[in-house]
């Protein structure tokens, strides 16, 4: 036994202490220390600092800018505002158009004022008020079973027809993704119409929701469903990037599928929002431009298999072979909108359970 | 016997009485050690105070819906999740730890650091694993497919685990160390007069079990079951993944489908009302029983058991350290191997390994240092404060880690602009936040987290000490602070290396609150593992998952050693 065990206790403690903050601050301390730092931008993102982190590098390369990041999956927002004046972060980078909407209706976000982002990205994918701008998308799409699915088109709204039945697979309701798909439905056609599609698709569907959208397609290929639903980057990347997973990714093709009353695919937005107070204005422009630019929107396209905003800019050719996409015109501030009505009609029609 | 020990009137009160409620039954504590306590107190209670004041900010009119549509299934869904989770815990748990206790056996001591490990291994990523070994695709349903010759899944039926039942399978396995060492730290302690007399009257190892070792473990078993319950409650990774849905996930979409942070904040602190409620009422049905160990210091000697016995009994604790440890872990190196990550080694994941080690062992001491004063100091004066206190301090295991992270950010940039403007007064440059822009926040909002774990531990612990140990020291006139140094910490070592375990290895592997308050630039194993899996490729971070483990291995086999020595070391196995 030791003969001062508190007093070593505490020894001990302020020694770890110390050894805590001299290993954490090596990393932050410039940022927080001189907020205004010249050669800096601090970015708070929703995507993961893996999947970024060869942009931001060719970023700095290009710019000799530096970026710090912190990235999470909720709360970036509060942070944000709770910080306040003192807030290190110059710039938001999100996924969903409805965490966009949050991020701007929380009151952290200020205009951007550029003529060339509006030049480089197209109306439908920014906001009217300058508060954010869409940057890649991605659209919600099918895996199919290349055995049991011949249609060359599908649609959305057929996903809730009895010829499904016990057909479908997906995550959960409530995901982000789907939460934005079903928002989107209520745009085109309303609540009431929404709810009776939604207890149609729930109908259909083979199991519980539940997995991820990769299990979506895994599912298929296992002949537990024949149409999965998912994002366009998770069936590339199976195909391309990872040799275990390419059997899913060989049963299965990508349909594009659209809404009836349009023809065209729902997408959603990854997107920036310039924070208030950024202490690193001048270069939090920088980067959002840069972003927008033909550098980064080639390694949207081609590392992260993402779709560009820029018009002009080629898709990776896996996500080109899914067909030519028609990226769904409704207003992308009216999906946001119908966001809460989506939650509440997956309650509703107990789709998740 | 049995009942003769656990009916007595709680022997553990002495010196001052539980009714004096002035605050002079404080005086005399050591100041600092008061101080230290109430610390503990204030870093659980701010953020669920600021918590609060968010839920006052309106959306009353969310529970109408919610009460209509999310409710009804959510309760069932997580009660079936919590109470199932329990159970499977609970046995395998005890079991083991009771086995591995009472008996001598071959391959006892690999499984006294096997037993432990499933900790960890992060629950969500258990869950990935899981689901890949039982799919339609996976090692299980594969080679019955081609014997059998079924075609599609529909020829046949195989348990689901994307289900309430693979989740509490999943959890079961991977969550019963709490169990087993709590249990395990109890039994270490459980005097051998009591079992050396039942035994000299004929009781079999099995009437043993349920007359006496299982009553007296009845506190540790407790705080075992409690810690697994409050940690599948809070869960939120793998209840998504594996289609359970919690009332955890109805407080995230609340707050990020509708939109309505007050209406989440409202439901996390009812589901903290109505669990602290429960574990009120376990208090309650045991608070006239005393566990206290009598008079013998000596330990009951473990039975040496052979042939078959000796096969049941390690077969009884392989089979949990399997399916929460080998079975994850190995599937990991596989998958570290065949995709190369050894190869492709990044420089940067030594730094994240580090960084991750030492903020885990900075909250554990905090934890160890606050809950450990705590205790003690509400041992020497059982005044209604500090045990108030002590019972604050374990509520920040009842809300969701991204929850609590989100109440400490208020709290935290308050102390932050304190420090500020002290820091601008003294020198007079800017210094913006230091202490989230520092691991400090995150060391707090450990400490936070798992001040439970300490605090359980430790309480349990010191249940077992009898007060006329107290007594006597005092005859003799020893100081508050000698007492608890040469008699109430050496009695609790097993309680304590118990939690500094469990609290370190937590730490390690703790992803929500490190995700919101994490520093610029800052990753850690946990944070480093998750980016892959939400990108759909957790098994690009196998090596980085079998680093928390090997982090976790270190003060496993330490402590396993220390206290197996606590009781073991005068006898030969």
């Amino acid at each position: 036994m030791p003969p001062h065990p508190f007093r070593t206790t505490l020894l001990a403690a302020a020694a770890v202490a110390v050894a805590a903050s001299s290993v954490t601050s090596s990393a932050t301390s410039p940022a927080y220390a001189q907020p205004a730092n010249a050669g800096e931008v601090n970015l708070y993102s929703y995507r993961e600092n893996r999947l970024i982190r060869p942009l931001l590098d060719a970023f700095t390369k290009d710019t000799g800018i530096k970026v710090n990041v912190i990235s999470a999956s909720s709360g970036l927002e509060q942070r944000i505002k709770t910080e306040g004046a003192n807030s290190p972060a110059d710039v938001l980078l999100t996924v969903d158009i409805g965490r966009l909407q949050d991020a701007v209706n929380t009151g952290i976000s200020q205009p951007i004022v550029s003529p060339a982002l509006d030049k480089a990205v197209p109306p439908q994918f920014r906001d009217a008020n300058h508060h954010w701008y869409g940057i890649s998308m991605r659209a919600r799409v099918f895996y199919v079973s290349k055995e049991r699915v011949k249609d060359a088109a599908l649609t959305y709204d057929e996903l809730a027809d009895p010829k499904w039945k016990g057909k479908i697979c997906v995550r959960s309701g409530q995901h982000i993704y789907n939460n934005a798909l079903i928002a989107a439905y209520i745009a085109h056609y309303g609540e009431a119409k929404a709810e009776e599609w939604l207890k149609g698709v729930k109908a259909n569907l083979a199991q519980k929701p539940s997995g991820g959208d990769r299990e979506q397609a895994r599912d298929v290929a296992a002949g537990k469903c024949d149409i999965g639903i998912g994002n366009t980057y998770y069936w590339a990347l199976m195909n391309d990037k990872d040799p275990s997973k390419k059997a899913w990714a060989e049963a299965t093709r990508v349909v594009l599928p659209t809404f009836k009353d349009n023809g065209a695919t729902h997408i959603n937005v990854s997107g920036v929002v310039l924070i208030k107070t950024a202490p690193n204005k001048a270069n939090a422009m920088k980067l959002i431009e840069w972003l927008a630019g033909d550098t980064a929107q080639h390694m949207y396209a081609d590392v992260n298999y993402e779709y560009p905003v820029r018009e002009g800019i080629a898709v990776n050719p896996t996500i080109k072979g899914y067909g030519a996409l028609k990226p769904d015109p409704t207003p992308m501030s009216k999906i946001a909108d119908n966001k809460k009505a989506a939650a509440n009609l997956v309650d509703k029609v107990g789709f998740d359970n | 016997m049995t009942l003769d020990l656990t009916s007595r009137r709680d022997g553990v009160r002495s010196g001052a009485s539980n009714g004096a409620v002035g605050l002079s039954a404080l005086a005399g504590a050591s100041p600092a050690m008061l101080l230290v306590s109430l610390t503990a107190a204030a870093l659980v209670a701010a953020p669920l105070v600021s918590l609060f004041a968010l839920a006052l900010k309106g959306d009353a009119e969310i529970w109408p819906h919610l009460a209509a549509h999310v409710l009804p299934n959510a309760l069932a869904q997580t009660a079936g999740l919590v109470v199932g989770t329990a159970l499977v815990a609970g046995v395998l748990g005890s079991m083991a730890a009771w086995i591995v206790t009472s008996f001598a056996f071959y391959g006892r001591a690999v499984l006294l650091w096997l037993l432990p490990l499933p900790l960890a291994i992060p629950t969500y990523i258990a869950a990935y694993i899981y689901v890949d070994i039982f799919e339609v695709d996976g090692p299980l349903q594969a080679p019955l497919r081609a014997l059998f010759s079924w075609h599609t899944p529909q020829d046949y039926w195989f348990p689901q685990v994307r289900s309430l039942g693979g989740a509490i399978f999943v959890f079961g396995v991977v969550l019963y160390p709490y169990v087993y060492l709590a249990v395990r730290a109890m039994l270490q302690t459980q005097p051998a007069a009591l079992s050396e007399a039942a035994r000299a009257l004929g009781a079999t190892p099995t009437r043993l079990l349920r007359q006496i070792t299982l009553p007296l473990a009845r506190p540790a078993l407790a705080v075992g079951i409690a810690l697994v319950s409050l940690e599948s409650l809070n869960d939120i990774g793998a209840s998504e993944y594996l289609g359970v849905q919690t009332l955890t996930l109805s407080v995230f979409t609340t707050w990020l489908n509708r939109s309505s942070l007050p209406g989440a904040s409202q439901i996390a602190l009812v589901m903290l009302v109505a669990v602290t409620a429960l574990i009120a009422l376990e208090r309650y049905g045991r608070r006239r029983q005393a566990y206290v160990r009598n008079g013998s210091d000596s330990v009951a000697e473990r039975i040496p058991l052979t042939g078959w016995r000796a096969g049941l009994a390690a077969f009884a604790c392989l089979v949990p350290a399997a399916l929460g440890f080998l079975l994850p872990a190995g599937f990991l190196m596989r998958e570290t191997l065949t995709r190369g990550l050894l190869i492709g080694f990044e420089p940067e994941l030594f730094d994240h390994a580090l960084t991750t080690v030492t903020l885990a062992a900075a909250a554990t001491v905090l934890v160890l240092l606050l809950a450990g004063s705590a205790t003690l100091l509400l041992r020497q004066r059982p005044h209604p404060l500090l045990r108030a206190g002590l019972a604050v301090s374990a509520l920040g295991y009842a809300v969701p880690g991204t929850v609590l992270a989100l109440g400490l950010l208020a709290p935290l940039v308050l102390v932050d602009r304190g420090l500020g403007a002290v820091m601008h007064w003294i020198t007079g440059a800017l210094a913006g936040l230091i202490i989230i822009g520092s691991g400090a926040a995150l060391v707090i909002a450990y400490a936070a987290r798992f001040m439970a774990i300490g605090g359980g531990f430790l309480q349990a612990g010191l249940a077992r000490v009898p007060g006329e140990l107290d007594d006597a020291a005092r005859l003799f006139g020893a100081p508050p602070l000698a007492l608890t140094r040469s008699i109430h910490l050496p009695l609790i070592r097993p309680a304590l290396w118990g939690a500094a375990l469990l609290v370190f290895v937590d730490c390690l592997k703790e992803l929500p609150a490190t995700l919101m308050l994490r520093p610029l630039n800052v990753e850690t194993l946990s944070t480093y593992v998750y980016q892959f899996a939400t990108r759909g490729s957790f098994e690009d971070g196998a090596l980085a998952a079998l680093l928390i483990v090997a982090a976790g291995l270190v003060p496993v086999v330490c402590i396993v050693r220390q206290a197996d020595l606590a009781v073991g070391a005068r006898r030969s196995r």
